[in-house]
């Protein structure tokens, strides 16, 4: 119950990825949907090789491929908006497995696919080597405003707190014989949801009166300075570097 | 980081004739006297509603008084002191979850100190006795909701410590903790050389800890004096809803 979700994403490791400071590897994911996104749909070879390098990050990293599997879960409502393109896009239409589908739409169904699966497999491999509270360290780093990564850092914090109280509030309800079961149930369900912000907002407000406490201005003061290594720089670019020439082949073509 | 103590050293906290009224116009205090010497420890008791958790917010001046004045340590409450004066006073809040909002343990203790100034080894030493001194220092990189609520309780304590305060102000220390948990904090708060204020309602709590006892009602300090003494004064604590638990004899304890 006070498991954050923080356990869900990241694989514990110590694989040279797992290593690496987390804005290197943030760059990196950037440098590569950038490469990815902005390559021609019809350079189908590329995207093979976009898979192959991110494969090859996997192996490092040691994430295996069921892993990865069931946390691509996230993307299946992307799948199934391709999944209609070729029947509702206008244009010419092709003959797939006696279907008349449009040409245009395949090609489009296709290049959401291809680069919305890159893009997740790659989000994920981050997700699994590094913690969310890196990740924020490493936004931090890359100058994201501070009130955003703190706003972010109190959501890591308290998302658990706040499932807890949710889930005792329901609990308390059905103990009293509710039962949600159609929309008349509603009103109840809507008044623990505000009761619920109340308390929220009231914790917010005893939080920051204890950060007060403690000499709080209005920044937080930065703790951890992780400081990365031309190296680790060089080890993070490795995998941009390669999309990018993978591009480059792609537009060249 | 402090001074080197005057002649005759200042009470830890002095309070004279605080009063306060919320905005809304409700008053919540209507003159408080109150002085805390240097290593005392003394419990703050009251019924709710009789102004404790207000009285407490002026000691490091969340709240600033409509009248009289609060001095630690001889430094008046205001504002230009005020970042000195939140060193001095460590208010523990009574729900550790409150307290506790950064992502580790250690990072938590590390807030206070850092705003402070301090960094770097100086800051880890810190951190590192702050945890020593309520035994948990083997959990410096947890996540604090990782904790047991008694070890949460315990955190909340060092971050305070931390920034080595003249006066610890504990509010409810021992609610919501199992027994153990609470003879835990206990033999914790005995080991510390601070000054202590104590806001509760849990009486043996208080008579266990406390040699000294002050009653707040309708917003002033009605009693004050040895705890023993006053717990056992049943008209003063019928008086103030102050109930002592089923079966509880305050003569029969072992001072």
């Amino acid at each position: 119950m006070t498991g954050g979700p923080e356990h869900r994403l990241f694989r514990p490791g110590d694989s040279p990825v797992h290593r690496l400071p987390p804005h290197c590897k943030l760059l990196a994911l950037i440098g590569f949907v950038l490469a990815t996104v902005s390559t021609p749909r019809e350079a189908y070879w590329a995207f093979g090789a976009y898979a192959a390098l991110l494969a090859v990050v996997a192996a490092v990293a040691r994430v295996p491929a069921g892993f990865v599997l069931r946390r691509m879960l996230v993307e299946t409502p992307f799948v199934l908006f391709a999944l209609l393109l070729p029947f509702v896009a206008d244009g010419p239409t092709v003959e797939v497995l006696g279907l008349t589908v449009s040409h245009d739409g395949l090609l489009g169904a296709w290049n959401v696919l291809a680069k919305g699966t890159l893009g997740v497999v790659a989000g994920v491999l981050l997700a699994a080597t590094t913690e969310l509270r890196a990740l924020l360290l490493g936004l931090q780093k890359l100058r994201m405003p501070p009130l955003l990564v703190q706003i972010m850092s109190f959501m890591l914090r308290y998302g658990g707190v706040i499932t807890a109280e949710m889930g005792r509030m329901r609990i308390a309800r059905e103990s009293r014989g509710f039962v949600a079961r159609d929309l008349r149930q509603t009103p109840a369900v809507a008044k623990s949801a505000g009761a619920l912000f109340i308390r929220s907002y009231e914790r917010g407000e005893r939080v920051h009166l204890a950060m007060l406490s403690r000499g709080y201005t209005g920044t937080m003061p930065i703790l951890v300075d992780t400081r990365a290594s031309a190296a680790q720089w060089a080890a993070a670019a490795t995998l941009p570097a390669a999309a990018l020439a993978v591009w480059a082949g792609a537009l060249l073509r | 980081m402090s001074e080197s103590p005057p002649p005759t050293t200042p009470p830890s906290l002095a309070v004279r004739g605080l009063a306060y009224a919320y905005p809304d116009g409700h008053q919540a205090l209507f003159g408080v006297d109150l002085t805390i010497t240097r290593g005392e420890r003394v419990a703050l008791l009251g019924p709710n509603g009789a102004g404790k958790t207000t009285l407490v917010l002026h000691l490091n001046g969340i709240l600033t008084a409509g009248a009289g004045t609060v001095e630690v340590a001889g430094l008046p409450v205001a504002g230009e002191h005020l970042r000195e004066i939140r060193r001095r006073v460590g208010i523990v809040f009574q729900d550790p979850d409150d307290q506790l909002f950064m992502p580790t343990v250690r990072e938590d203790v590390a807030f206070g100190p850092a705003n402070l100034g301090l960094r770097g080894a100086a800051l880890e030493e810190r951190v590192r006795h702050a945890l020593d001194r309520v035994g948990m220092a083997d959990f410096a990189d947890r996540p604090p909701h990782h904790l047991s609520y008694g070890q949460r309780r315990r955190v909340a304590v060092a971050t305070v410590l931390a920034m080595e305060p003249e006066i610890l102000v504990l509010d409810e220390p021992s609610s919501n903790l199992d027994p153990a948990s609470r003879r835990e904090l206990a033999d914790v708060l005995r080991s510390l050389d601070v000054t202590v204020l104590m806001v509760t309602h849990d009486l043996p709590y208080a008579l266990e800890l406390c040699p000294r006892a002050a009653v707040l009602a309708g917003g002033v300090v009605v009693a004050d004096g040895d705890t023993r003494d006053l717990l056992l004064d049943r008209d003063l604590m019928a008086a103030h809803r102050l109930e002592l638990p089923y079966g509880f004899d305050p003569s029969s304890v072992p001072a």
